[in-house]
This record gives structure tokens, sequence and C-alpha cells, in this order.
């Protein structure tokens, strides 16, 4: 780091922890790190292996220090393939993919498994999935965007994922479109919200770009806020459900405005007060912007932010790691807002490729990242996954609002544009509803449902009995049965078994009466094995 | 620590079994609902027969036999029922022999035409406002009579025959728990297979050596018993597997009923969905939905009315009649219509052809049974079935009316995952409390 990169992120950090005093959050503990207290677990961590530790690791290695707990051994390569392809691309990796990367031998092998997978489509439709999220990309109540302001406006954040936009750009042409919400997917921003008055719009926004809630603002910034998107406007057209959003017309004289950092500014009557709240927003060192993303993304690639809930930053809930997040936070305005920059930090930290089980006993392990937190996969992930191992693909459709939509079948779930389809399967397995945009909206909380379904539905059961993915396993590894059972493994877990999973399955089907049914012994495997955590979960 | 724990005991699972949607309910803030002065309540279940998409009120319960072709199309005439002075359409004969058994409330109005706000504000009771989104009257109900209340049963508290119906979130700012249990499948078919408890094809033993299996190679989740996600989903599961393998299940069989009673009620989906409701309640299930859809008629109105009425007049005839006889009508409530009416005025215009649109200014709701009182029309809607034309009803005010037979205080405070305070239902609009028959 360079001097001014250090005096800024200081400068940063010294803004994320101001108010209150960070770190008092959770208990500190002993002043130095616990030694290991357990060996490695295959397949999940093996003696041998060794991460690269970053500027990043340093910085949360001091941070658990803080806390006297030790991190956890790194992760395996095996539980490391899989779980990167599904965070960066919501996809399990194919058995070949798998295998390949198991026998590379090059030692920047991840780094390059991570380059390539940042550049792939499927990383742009689950990271397009992920901001329509947040920018609550959806037809039907209570956003009301309709088919066609979905489509458009979902086409522009793909887009703008696939060309890696820089991040202040993708926030200024959003927080400053005006025109027609079929015609300008931009606008969609400010009518994809529920109300059209200032105060709505101002928490949005604010919740949006500086991961923040209004509501727990004082009575004056609040009010300063309201003021910036207080010429909004929007009016129809003759076109069915068109809409233009605009400015009303110009005041006749300047008028004062406060700035949520309580800066006094003057608009002139021929300003847009949304640009000047935009081009204050996205200045380098402004407190709130980069912070918020570098949260977001953080969250989505480790499973909940430094700051937790990830979009309620603010001096009431610091920071676990105040240096960490100042320190992603100049780095990403550094990079000209490259989003990319930050999470190729991330995804290449050791930090990141631990394993998920713990070696110390802190009840708060996870949230002080001294092991990777396991968290349930997407819904739509899930439903991807199923299909890719030979579900009948869901048909999406909607006949209410017009225009009618329908998904072809070759569409995957992740690239699903509007929230509003409906799909009992999402339902179930807690996709957001897209209301209002929080982090927390998304469900992760296992349910009832969710084991009826996976352990008992006709859509798994037929899945298991007539995958073309098994039948094949089957006839390649004919009077093979280890062969096939790893075939299985591979695909299913993105690992081989292990002695003592292959003496549990002799051990389950020795005991089975009749003549062997090597069809059924595998339907009842891939059934297993489809409803084990480790399926079910990233880990 | 979590690793190479033993698993969870059965008695924690026990505790858990009633308390986890309790346990979710701790997190929410805010005093125990005020039902200190709420009367006993008078009714257990609901049964609500959405008529998803609009029915028509002029072809049901409030004909206008008088308002001349332009209004009623080719049926125009209205059938006496067993209630002097009520008459409903031509297409319903087995309701009206069960008149004295139903309020039907003819002046209800929102005045908004667009399905998904219409919806939202029929079923929630609520303006669609600013940052909530309020659960629907099911999730409400699975709230305060569910798991959190007084109900053990292993049947989930919110039953939805036999899709879901989209629009909007059921469940609201509440979150999953309060979901709906989607049951899938078609009752008019043998078996009812009803996704993730009854199953074609897979016998117990094969169910019983899975879940074995199941245990012998969930390794991962073996060496992290005790991380408190998997925990969750252990408890889930046994849930899940209680319901499975367990006796409930039986509720959904509906080859238990003898085939008098299922021609009864019409060998068709809404008429085995009627049944397999009045099954659920039987078994003290809360709340129950059938989504029934087909009624947003634009074109082809007419022809639809005359294949789906009789149809709707048979199950539901049945279900009335099959409740009073049980003794459950009493303290069940059913609640038929939908988000709102249709077009008085029968468009004959290309491109409908005989078509009706979407209608909020006025249109027909009926309750029965749950302590409501039966044979009364309330309101009137004016010559054609277009506006109020006397006591206009909100549907705030029904399910204010729901409510109170449920024991449900509509003005108590309503639990929310934010804390915020905030109270079950808004005030009476319009023509206020429906006195005439509460």
């Amino acid at each position: 780091m360079n001097r001014a990169h250090t005096v800024r992120t200081a400068l940063l950090r010294l803004a994320l922890v101001s108010a209150v005093c960070a770190g008092l959050a959770l208990a500190t503990g002993a002043a130095h790190a616990q030694a290991y207290q357990r060996q490695p677990i295959p397949p999940y961590e093996y003696p041998a292996q060794a991460v690269e530790v970053t500027e990043l690791d340093e910085l949360v290695a001091a941070g658990l220090r803080q806390h006297g707990v030790s991190a956890t051994y790194p992760c395996s390569d095996e539980v490391f393939v899989r779980r990167v392809y599904l965070d960066v691309t919501g996809t399990l990796p194919e058995p070949e993919a798998v295998e390949a990367f198991l026998s590379d031998t090059t030692s920047d092998k991840r780094a390059a498994l991570i380059d390539e997978l940042l550049e792939s489509d499927d990383y742009v439709d689950l990271w397009t999935l992920r901001w329509c999220d947040v920018l609550r990309v959806k037809s039907e109540f209570p956003i009301n965007l309709w088919p066609n302001g979905v489509q458009a406006y979902h086409r522009w954040i793909h887009e703008a994922v696939r060309d890696n936009m820089p991040y202040d750009e993708f926030a200024r042409q959003m927080l400053t479109a005006s025109g027609s919400n079929f015609r300008v997917p931009q606008v969609n921003f400010y009518r994809a919200i529920q109300g059209t008055e200032p105060r709505s719009i101002a928490a949005a926004a604010a919740l949006t770009f500086m991961g923040s809630r209004l509501e727990g603002w004082d009575a004056e910034r609040q009010a300063g806020m309201e003021q910036l998107f207080s010429r909004v406007a929007y009016k129809r057209t003759d076109e069915w459900k068109e809409e233009i959003v605009h400015l009303d017309p110009a005041p006749a004289q300047a008028f004062d405005a406060l700035l949520p950092d309580g800066t006094q500014v003057t608009i002139e009557p021929h300003q847009d007060p949304r640009a000047v709240f935009a081009d204050w927003l996205i200045q380098p060192d402004n407190e709130w912007f980069a912070p918020a993303v570098v949260n977001r993304i953080w969250a989505w690639l480790l499973g909940r932010g430094l700051v937790h809930e990830a979009d309620d930053m603010g001096p009431h809930n610091p920071p676990v790691y105040p240096d960490v997040l100042a320190y992603l936070s100049v780095e990403l305005s550094d990079a000209d807002w490259d989003l990319k920059r930050v999470m190729r930090l991330i995804l290449n930290s050791a930090v990141y490729q631990q394993s998920a089980l713990p070696v110390s006993t802190h009840e708060d392990v996870e949230a002080l990242f001294a092991c990777y937190p396991v968290r349930p996969l997407e819904a739509e992930v899930l439903q991807d996954a199923l299909v890719q191992l030979g579900a009948q693909p869901p048909s999406y459709e909607s006949a209410i609002p017009e225009p009618f939509t329908h998904v072809p079948e070759s569409n995957r779930t992740i690239a699903l544009a509007d929230g509003s389809i409906t799909s009992q399967f999402l339902e179930i397995f807690g996709r957001p509803t897209r209301d209002t945009g929080r982090m927390s909206e998304r469900g992760t909380e296992p349910s009832d449902a969710q084991r009826l379904y996976l352990l008992n539905s006709t859509d798994v059961h037929n899945l298991v009995q007539r995958s073309r993915i098994f039948l094949d396993i089957l006839l390649e590894h004919e009077g093979d049965p280890l062969g096939a059972v790893d075939a299985a493994y591979l695909t299913l877990l993105s690992r081989h078994p292990t002695q003592a999973e292959l003496q549990a399955i002799a051990a389950q089907f020795q005991a089975r009466e009749g003549r062997p049914q090597p069809k059924k012994a595998l339907e009842d495997i891939a059934w297993a094995l489809l409803n084990s955590k480790e399926f079910l979960y990233h880990h | 620590m979590w690793i190479h724990e033993p698993p969870p005991t059965l008695t924690r699972r026990e505790a858990l079994r009633r308390g986890l949607l309790a346990a979710a309910g701790l997190a929410i803030a805010g005093a125990a609902p005020g039902r200190a002065q709420m009367p006993a309540p008078k009714a257990k279940s609901v049964i609500q027969i959405w008529m998803w998409g609009g029915p028509c009120q002029i072809d049901t319960f409030d004909p206008k036999p008088d308002a001349g072709e332009e209004y009623t199309g080719p049926l125009n005439e209205a059938i006496p029922t067993n209630v002097d002075g009520i008459r409903m359409g031509q297409l319903m004969p087995n309701l009206a022999t069960m008149a004295d058994k139903l309020a039907i409330l003819r002046s209800v109005t929102h005045g908004v035409n667009a399905h998904e706000t219409a919806s939202y504000i029929v079923q929630t009771g609520q303006d669609p406002e600013d940052r909530l989104v309020y659960p629907s009257v099911g999730a409400v109900v699975s709230r305060f009579k569910g798991y959190d209340g007084a109900y053990e049963g292993q049947i989930p508290p919110y039953v939805v025959l036999t899709k879901s119906q989209g629009r909007f979130s059921e469940a609201g700012f509440l979150g999953p728990n309060y979901k709906p249990f989607v049951t899938g499948g078609d009752p008019n078919r043998n078996p009812f297979t009803v996704e993730g408890i009854v199953a074609a094809g897979i016998n117990e033993k094969r169910q019983r050596t899975r879940r074995d299996l199941l245990h012998a190679l969930d390794t991962l989740g073996n060496l992290m018993s005790r991380n408190p996600q998997f925990e969750d989903m252990e408890d889930a599961e046994e849930r899940a597997y209680d319901l499975i393998l367990g006796d409930g299940a039986a509720v959904f069989d509906l080859s238990q009923e003898t085939d008098e009673v299922r021609e009864r009620y019409g060998r068709n989906t809404f008429g085995q969905s009627c049944l397999a409701a009045r099954r659920l309640v039987e078994q003290g299930v809360p709340y129950v939905t059938i989504n029934y859809g087909g009624w947003d008629t634009h074109k082809r109105h007419f022809e639809t009315m005359n294949q789906k009425l009789p149809q709707m007049d048979q199950g539901m005839a049945a279900l009335l009649a099959d409740l009073s006889e049980r003794g459950l009508l009493d303290s069940t409530i059913v609640w038929w219509g939908g988000e709102f009416g249709r077009g008085p005025k029968v468009q004959w215009e290309e491109p409908w052809n005989g078509g009706r649109s979407h209608h909020g200014a006025c249109f027909s709701t009926v309750l029965a049974g749950g302590g409501f009182r039966g044979g009364v029309a309330v309101g009137e809607s004016d010559a054609t079935g277009s506006e109020v034309a006397e006591r206009p009803i909100h549907p705030r005010d029904i399910i204010r009316a729901i409510y109170e037979q449920l024991g449900i205080d509509p003005d108590g405070h309503m639990p929310n995952p934010r804390g915020l305070d905030l109270t079950v239902m808004p005030p009476s609009e319009g023509g206020g409390r429906l006195d005439e028959i509460l």
C-alpha cells in the first residue's frame, strides 16, 4: 500500500467505527490465538493443504487474535471447487470439471479457476439475480413494474453485470435517469418502489446504495434526503402501462438542501437534485457507498456480511472487522469501481478458502469468520442443480399481468427476470419476495415443507428413478458397483466417496434380502446424497 | 463444539415440535394480543373458497333479471330460495336450498379493478402502503390459531388446495413460517398425491431403509450435528417424517369416504377439494383455502358460467350440508368470494364477444357458519348491479367479522418481526361493523 492509500484506509476505518466503539459488539477473548484442537478431517480438509495468506487475511487474523479465536484449517480442493462454482456461478460443477481440477498440479489452480468462473455466462446470470433482488425486479404487487418494465430493467442489469460496469456508473445511471420505463431501463429504479413520494424514494436510495435504513436516521437528515428526491415525478402516456419518470418543473429559485453527511448545498434551478446526491455519493471517500457494496459482496460470497444485517450499516451496527471493510472499500475505489476486483480479493483469500468445520468452540465462530459459514443453496440455485441432475425442468409462466410471460424450458432458473413468476418450489425454498430489496428477504431457515419436498415429492422420486444421468452411470459401470457409487458421488457431491462411506453403503445393501438390484440401489444412494446437508448447503 | 457431538435427543425434538414456530415468535416483539375483552370464540376453522379471477355477482348471488339482456345476457332468470325475499342466479339450484345458512353480502366495494391490488385488499383488508406487505387472513389465523396458539395437529395449520395462487406473498411480513402448505395433486384422482406427504410407488419399508441410508451417508451433517442451522434442519426432517410415516396423512385419503359422499360433492376437482376441506377441518386444521380459478371471464363468459357454476353449486352446497349434518358448521366459517366482481354490462363487441370486465365498485361475498347469522342479504346494489345502492361493505369489515368469530381481536396487536406497533386490522370503513350477521 502506498502512503495515500494507507491514509485513506485509516480515515475510512475511523468513519466506520465512529460514534460507538466497534469491536465491543462481540466479547473479546484471550489475547492470543488458541492452538488447533483437532486434526484435519478428510475429505473436507487435508494436513498438507496450504493457502497463501493475503493482506486481507492479515487483517482478519488480527481481528481473530483480539477475540482469542483460531481460524480453522484450509478447505480441500474438493470442497473448494464445489464452493467456488456455487458461490460465483450458482451452478454445480460437472464431474469432468471436478476431476480436471483435482488432478491439476499447478500451484495457482485455485486463482485460475476463480478467474475462469468470473468470466462465465453463469456468473452473469447469478450476479444479475442477486442485483435484481436488491433492485426489486418484479412485475406484480406491490412493486408493479409490469412485465415490459421487468424485461427492460433486467436486461440492463444483465448487461451491466456482463460488462462489469464500474459501480459508480451503475449507481449514477440509475439515480439520475429520466424517461420511459420501457425505453430507459434505468428509470425503473424509481418505479420499483412501494410508493412514489419522496420519502419512499429516499428510503430506497439509502438502502440500495448506502446499505442504510432511512428510518434510523435523525429527523433532520431524513428530511434532507427526502428533499433530494422531492422533484421526482411520474406521468402516464397513451401506451398501455408506460410511465415517464421525470423532474417536475424547475423551481423559480435556488434552494438549500442537506446531504446525508450533514453538508449544506445550494441547488440551482437548472440542477437536478438527484445528480447532486449521486455526485456526492460516488466520491471515493464517501463513507457509505463503497463499504455498502463491499459488504454486500462479502455477504454474497461468505453468507453474512462484515456488517450483519448486510444492509443495516451505521454507527449502531459496526462491522466485525472495520479494517477489512475499509481495506476492501479503498481497493474498490482505487480500482475504478471494478467489483470483480473485490470478488477476486475475497475469493483468493485464506479466509474464504477455510473449511466449514471450525476448530474454535467460540459461539460466534461463523460471525467471526473463523470458518466458512454454511448456508442453504438459494432456491433458484437448488432448482437448477436438480434440473442439471436430470429433474424435469419447471415451466415458468404467468398469465397475469399482460403481456403473458412464458419462459422457455431451456432457461435456467437463476436467469429468471421476474420475481413474480409463480413457482411453488421457489416459494418453499425461500426466494425473496423483492418487496423491499432487503437482503433478509431471502429465506434461509429450513422448513418442514422443504424437507417434505426433498424427501418425498414426485419431482424428486422421478429424478432419482428416471434421470438420464443415473441411467448412464448404471450402463457405464455395469458389474462395477464401486465405479457406479464413485460416479454418483462425483456427480452429486463433487468428490469421491470415503472408505467409511463405501463401507456404510456395503453394509446397507448386504443386509438386504433377495438378489441385488443395482438400479434400485443407485436410486436410493442418489436420493440419500441429494438429501444430505453436503448437497443442500454451501459449505 | 459442533463436531463429534451426539445428535439432539428426542425430547428436545419433541419440545421443538411445538416450539419452533413459537421460538420464531419470540423474536417478534410486542405484547400478547389483547384478547381480554373478547367474547369466547364461536368459530374454530375457516374454509375459504377463493374465486380468483373475480366471479360475476349478477350470475350468482345478486341476480338482476329485470335489468335486461344488456346486463343479464342469456342467464336472465332468478330462482327463489328457501328464504323469502332472497333470490339467486338460475344455475345454483342446490345453493338455493341452503340460503337459510348464508349471509349474502351484496354491496362489497373497494373500487379497484386490478387483480393484484384487489387480491391484496380482499385478502388482507389493508390498503397497499409503503413499506409493509401485510399477511393474508390465512397467515394471520395461522399465527393466532396455529402452532403459536392451541393447534397441535401434524397437518400444517394453513393448507391450500391444490395450487398456490401467487400474485402476492400470503405470509407478508410474518415470514416463511406462516406460508400455506400447498397440497398439489388432484383430490379427484386416486390416490390424491399430496406433494411430499403421499408419494405413489414408495412403500413404507423403502422409506425407512432410505432414511437409514441417509443418516449413514450424511457425513458432513454428522460431523457438524451441533451447527444451529443443521439442528433446525434435523428438526424439520423429524416433523416431515412424522407426516410421511405417521397416520396424519390419512386425512387426504378420500377413498375412506363412501362413494355416495364423494358423488354428493361432485366428481370433479372442486367438489373433491370441498370434501378434502371438510376432512381437514374435522381434524382441527384452522384454515383451508380452496383456490378455485377460472373466473376471469373476459371472453366466453356465459359458456364458462354454464360449465362451472353447476360444479360450484353442487360442491359448495354439499360442503355446507355435510358440515351442518356433522355439527361442524357452527364452528366452521365458509367464506366465498373473489378479488372483485364482474362488469354488469355484457361486452358483446370485439374482441370480447360476450365477456365481462373487472368490477371492484360493487360485488358479492358470502359467509356461512361459524356463528354468522344465515338467511340474510346485507346491503343492496343498484338496479343493474353496478354500484352500491345501500350499505357499502369494505372487505376489511368482512375480515374483521371473521376475526371476531375466531376470537382474534381485530383491534389487538399484530405481532411482527420488526417490532412495529401495528394492529391486526385497520378500523372499520364504509358502513362499519357487520352487526347484521354477527
